[in-house]
């Protein structure tokens, strides 16, 4: 114990170190990867499902409340306890992070896509409808590249959620960079540890959101302000 | 217990166990720490955030603030305020776990504190001040009243979030009812399966009756022309923009 007491007042447990870095960086950077993947699968596999629901609940009306109502629930459930309905089915792997993020950012994605729907002018829906074309043709032609903004800000907020979510996944093992903050706490609170946790966690959001504002300006080339 | 039970059945098991519940550790104790460290942090939120708001929303400045602090708390893991926290002046303890799961509440408190003045009618503000009201009587006579609903939507997104978050608290140690969820993993998958399946459902159904019952509480304190022009109009609430942990 006293040795643990002298060790925190040791000045040698600075809260940056490049020392630390350069001998970890293997482990820093796989868990760098982990993070990055499991958000990137994570983000692609929610949107792969609540596009379908969104397009689900723009054209019939009484399913809206149903889909925002149930993907409402799962975000109200808390992030641990959500891991922990998982895990005893899918084991202590990367599946059950995954599964867990998945459903968080179903809500996040699915509210602004239906929200950016709903914002296409009626006269615009009409004036297709009059120019003859079909349900498909009005949604892939239409409505969906009118509510590219709403895609875009639920993905944005989707993406960043995610990215501080995933640390939460060191509950079973896979938390990527969370992997390192929690290693440090336990580590006799190795600061360097938890920092360059912290930072590139944050950092990896920051850049994952400016990638996105610049892909949503690539395809929305008629919006000169960008998406807000 | 026999191993071969399905987890939900070994669920409900630990559940019927009342020393599960009584022991030290136990639910109740868990339970107790859960609502305390949440009481606190949603305290001490409300304490920063809702001046803080209101003022702003008073003066018609700040709305990038508001913006930029919700989006900086999206991006923050829950998980590295717990750790950071206790290593600076605020010392380990409970003190850095209330203040980190506070900074988590602010956010929404923050924003629905702030668009409930803004959206104050500009007709009764001109009335008030027409009267003769001084800005502060303004703020705390017609601007506060219209705000309440808010508020209340604020708190309730507050206080659901902190709940929730509340459970990571048992990372650093930190109590709660997060702690069940953890021991169960500390036990492997096939013996401490039922127990975490047991802690989840106490978690989540912990924060599911607050968001129930906060929810009843904004009705109650929304007038009800209120109730029926948000339904129907449908716009999204600020508190809907914040993040979860």
């Amino acid at each position: 114990m006293s040795f643990r007491l002298s060790y925190l007042a040791d000045p040698g447990n600075p809260w940056f170190s490049w020392q630390y870095v350069r001998d970890n960086s293997d482990t820093i950077l796989a868990a760098l990867g982990e993070h990055a993947s499991l958000t990137g699968r994570a983000v692609l596999f929610a949107v792969l499902i609540a596009l379908p629901l969104s397009v689900v609940a723009y054209w019939f009306r009484p399913l809206a409340g149903p889909i925002l109502g149930v993907t409402g629930v799962i975000y109200t459930i808390p992030s641990l306890a959500l891991f922990a309905f998982i895990a005893p089915y899918l084991g202590t792997g990367a599946a059950t992070v995954l599964v867990g993020l998945v459903l968080y950012a179903l809500l996040l994605i699915v509210r602004n896509v239906v929200a950016g729907l709903n914002q296409v002018p009626p006269e615009v829906r009409e004036a297709a409808e009059g120019m003859g074309y079909g349900r498909w043709g009005r949604l892939f032609r239409i409505d969906l590249p009118l509510a590219v903004p709403g895609i875009m800000t639920g993905l944005r907020l989707a993406t960043v959620s995610t990215v501080a979510l995933v640390t939460v996944g060191v509950l079973v093992g896979h938390g990527g960079l969370g992997q390192l903050i929690f290693a440090g706490f336990q580590n006799n609170l190795y600061k360097a540890e938890i920092m360059t946790g912290t930072v590139l966690c944050v950092a990896l959001a920051v850049l994952l959101d400016l990638l996105l504002v610049l892909v949503g300006r690539l395809v929305t080339p008629w919006s000169a302000r960008g998406v807000r | 217990m026999s191993v071969a039970a399905s987890p939900v059945q070994q669920a409900v098991l630990w559940l019927n166990d009342p020393l599960n519940w009584t022991n030290p550790g136990g639910i109740l104790q868990r339970l107790g720490e859960h609502l305390e460290i949440s009481a606190a942090a949603v305290a001490l939120g409300c304490l920063v955030a809702w001046p803080l708001g209101l003022w702003l929303g008073h003066t018609g400045r700040g709305g990038g603030l508001v913006v930029l602090v919700s989006n900086a708390t999206l991006a923050i893991p829950t998980l590295a305020l717990l750790t950071i926290l206790p290593l600076t002046f605020l010392g380990f303890g409970r003190t850095p776990v209330v203040v980190a799961l506070a900074v988590f509440a602010v956010p929404p408190l923050l924003a629905n504190a702030y668009t409930g003045v803004r959206q104050a009618d500009v007709e009764a503000l001109d009335a008030a001040r027409g009267m003769g009201l001084s800005g502060g009587q303004v703020l705390r006579r017609v601007e506060l009243p219209l705000a309440v609903p808010y508020l209340a939507a604020g708190f309730r997104t507050a206080a659901v979030q902190v709940i929730a978050t509340t459970a990571l608290a048992s990372f650093v140690n930190g109590g709660g009812l997060g702690e069940i969820i953890r021991t169960g993993f500390g036990l492997s998958i096939a013996a401490g399966g039922g127990q975490i399946l047991a802690g989840g459902v106490l978690v989540a159904g912990l924060a599911l009756l607050a968001e129930v019952v906060l929810g009843g509480v904004e009705r109650l304190v929304t007038p009800r022309p209120l109730r029926r022009d948000r339904q129907r109009s449908g716009r999204p609430r600020p508190a809907d923009a914040t993040g979860r942990a």
